[in-house]
């Protein structure tokens, strides 16, 4: 658990979004994260992420499934359990083509949905901030981490760059296994200070 | 914020001025108020047949398959057709949601939630056909390659049966992986909407803990994209290698190399005209008639008269070669088909998918919701005689004395009407809990 302080920025749409990104990154500030309700399309360059490398590993996961069906079968045709049927040959590579295909799909899919989960760091149970309730709905919503010191100047910068509502918070940066229909015990304190 | 970006050219995929949260509330509201009473009665009729269908396996389990009246030729029934039928109906979803992401389909995200889910029920209700014709159902992990102390004895790799325990697993895990990741941001959108504690629970372990950062939102993309172009040779691998279960046989009528494209186009043809028939109940039980539009309706009409047009020219070849290769079995088999004893089956086929979805050419009739609802029906009841009259060229086989007819037993009628039982109660489920539209960019602009 890591609490820090956040200075929290709500965009009502996507055309005041790129420019208060450009704006923010260009005044030197690190952007923490930006919360969008669907697949906002170039965000990530304009965010200075790098492209992500996942069809790389589903990649490697096919060739493994490939490899595993025609060693396997391999290995059961010709050392295993060899058997002569009418003297067809003990390898038939034709016939062993759909085993092959369907296990390359299957090793694919399901590692780069794994490595997907793992990356985003997301299962059942885990859970992480909602900066505003209506992240996953409508609104966009850009997190930077501040100080006691700069939290009021950096709100004040993020009013300017035409977000809709500002507001600096405690959160948690990093996710954690809780339920959602709990409030966690530095949302409480907050609430109470 | 109004949805500004609208094509001249093209309809828009939403009708009526909506910004996002309109939508969010419109697609959310099902979820979140009381079932209707159409609802609710939908789901007790489902229930029901599927009781009934359990009751008819449980028997089927009981006594053995030969409360199934299979006989000594027709060793593949009902049981097989259904099968392929259902297999067959499970294509449009994945169909729609990998191969027209690729061809980047905007009009496809109106309806590729609920196709998928469609998929995914219909692929459930086919794998439960071979696995209780098994008889032993209780021996049915034999099918599985795992280290046995029988020798250890295999299972055989180059057969087309075991070729289908691993297309079919495959396209459900897939395709049940493509859906589930799609879901994921849906249901963090109902988590942070729900006003109960329960409801905030159950999503929250549902959305994963999906917050819907920019980053993890370009994964997903990644995500979708990789699955779509994987999938795109799974949906069409499955039914090819589920026509390999005839056309590698040396049964006269089923040894045919035209097999795998013709039945790919017919699991396309019967897939678009289930889709059809849930959309054109969904979006009216619903009030989803802005979300899903008459423009998403006429195309999917317009696959549906490409692919009907497919098949029917694919029976006229096989009935062409049949005439051409000289080969007195093969015209034989086809001569039974038109004018056998199954001759009805063959002609209610040739009605229902080849003349009528010609009607389509038409626009005024393709924008008809009502003509759409009975043609989708239509079809499905065409494409179901298309696998009866196939497998039953059984009926005939090289020993005139054991030529035989073949009329289904109850159980397995029962058994047919279970599976669609479970498969509206599946859907009745997903109507009501999951989000049937999924909220994006494309879906808007």
């Amino acid at each position: 658990m890591s609490v820090k302080k956040f200075a929290v920025a709500v965009y009502d749409d996507e055309a005041v979004l790129f420019p208060a990104v450009k704006k923010v990154r260009s005044a030197g500030y690190k952007i923490h994260d930006v919360y969008t309700p669907f697949a906002v399309h170039g965000l990530d360059v304009a965010l200075g992420e790098k492209e992500s490398d996942l069809h790389v590993a589903g990649f490697i996961y096919g060739i493994t499934g490939t490899a595993t069906a025609l060693g396997f079968m391999g290995w059961i045709f010709t050392t295993d359990w060899p058997q002569n049927f009418g003297g067809k040959p003990t390898f038939p590579l034709p016939a062993f083509i759909p085993i092959v295909f369907e296990l390359t799909v299957l090793f694919a899919a399901v590692g780069m949905v794994l490595t997907f989960c793992y990356l985003n760091q997301i299962m059942p149970g885990v859970k992480k901030h909602i900066f505003h309730p209506r992240q996953t709905d409508d609104k966009f919503v850009m997190a930077i981490e501040v100080t006691d010191e700069n939290a009021a100047s950096t709100e004040a910068f993020l009013k300017s760059t035409g977000a809709e509502e500002t507001k600096v918070e405690m959160a948690e940066a990093d996710w954690w296994y809780g339920r959602f229909d709990q409030k966690e015990e530095y949302e409480i304190k907050q609430q109470l200070a | 914020m109004h949805l500004k970006y609208e094509s001249v050219i093209r309809e828009a995929l939403v009708d009526g001025k909506k910004d996002y949260h309109q939508v969010t509330e419109d697609i959310c509201a099902p979820i979140e108020n009381k079932p209707t009473k159409l609802w609710k009665i939908g789901f007790f009729l489902s229930a029901s047949l599927l009781l009934f269908g359990v009751f008819s396996v449980g028997w089927e389990v009981y006594w053995g398959t030969g409360v199934w009246n299979l006989n000594r030729t027709i060793g593949w029934g009902w049981d097989i057709t259904n099968f392929v039928w259902w297999v067959g109906i499970g294509h449009a979803g994945t169909l729609i949601s990998a191969i027209l992401l690729l061809f980047r389909q905007g009009w496809r995200t109106g309806v590729n939630r609920a196709a998928e889910a469609m998929t995914i029920f219909a692929v459930m209700c086919a794998g439960q056909f071979p696995i209780w014709h098994m008889g032993r159902v209780w021996d049915a992990f034999f099918v599985l390659p795992y280290g046995n102390t029988r020798g250890p004895l295999w299972p055989n790799f180059v057969s087309p049966l075991l070729w289908d325990v691993f297309a079919i697993s495959t396209y459900f895990t897939v395709s049940l992986l493509f859906w589930y990741s799609g879901l994921i941001p849906d249901f963090a959108t109902i988590r942070d909407r729900a006003k109960t504690k329960f409801r905030k629970a159950a999503y929250g372990l549902a959305s994963f803990g999906w917050a819907g950062s920019a980053k993890h939102w370009q994964r997903h993309e990644m995500l979708s994209l990789v699955l779509a172009g994987l999938s795109t040779p799974l949906v069409l691998s499955v039914h090819t290698i589920v026509s390999f279960d005839f056309a590698t046989s040396v049964i006269p009528g089923w040894h045919t190399t035209i097999f795998p494209p013709y039945f790919v186009a017919g699991a396309v043809f019967s897939g678009f005209a289930m889709v059809q028939t849930l959309l054109v109940i969904t979006r009216k039980v619903l009030k989803l008639e802005d979300y899903i539009t008459i423009g998403h309706i006429e195309a999917m009409n317009k696959v549906i008269v490409l692919t009907g047009s497919i098949v029917g020219v694919a029976y006229l070849t096989e009935l062409f070669i049949a005439y051409y290769s000289g080969v007195l079995w093969e015209q034989e088999a086809f001569r039974l088909r038109v004018m056998g004893p199954y001759w009805w089956a063959y002609w209610a086929m040739m009605t229902c998918n080849v003349v009528s979805p010609q009607l389509f050419w038409f626009k005024k009739l393709r924008r008809n919701i009502w003509f759409t609802f009975f043609m989708s029906i239509i079809v499905n009841i065409g494409m179901w005689f298309e696998r009866f009259v196939i497998i039953m060229s059984l009926h005939r086989d090289y020993l005139p004395s054991s030529w035989s007819y073949y009329t289904p037993s109850w159980t397995e009628v029962g058994f047919y009407l279970g599976s669609f039982g479970l498969f509206f109660t599946c859907y009745f489920l997903f109507a009501k809990y999951f989000r049937l539209l999924p909220l994006r960019k494309s879906s808007l602009s």
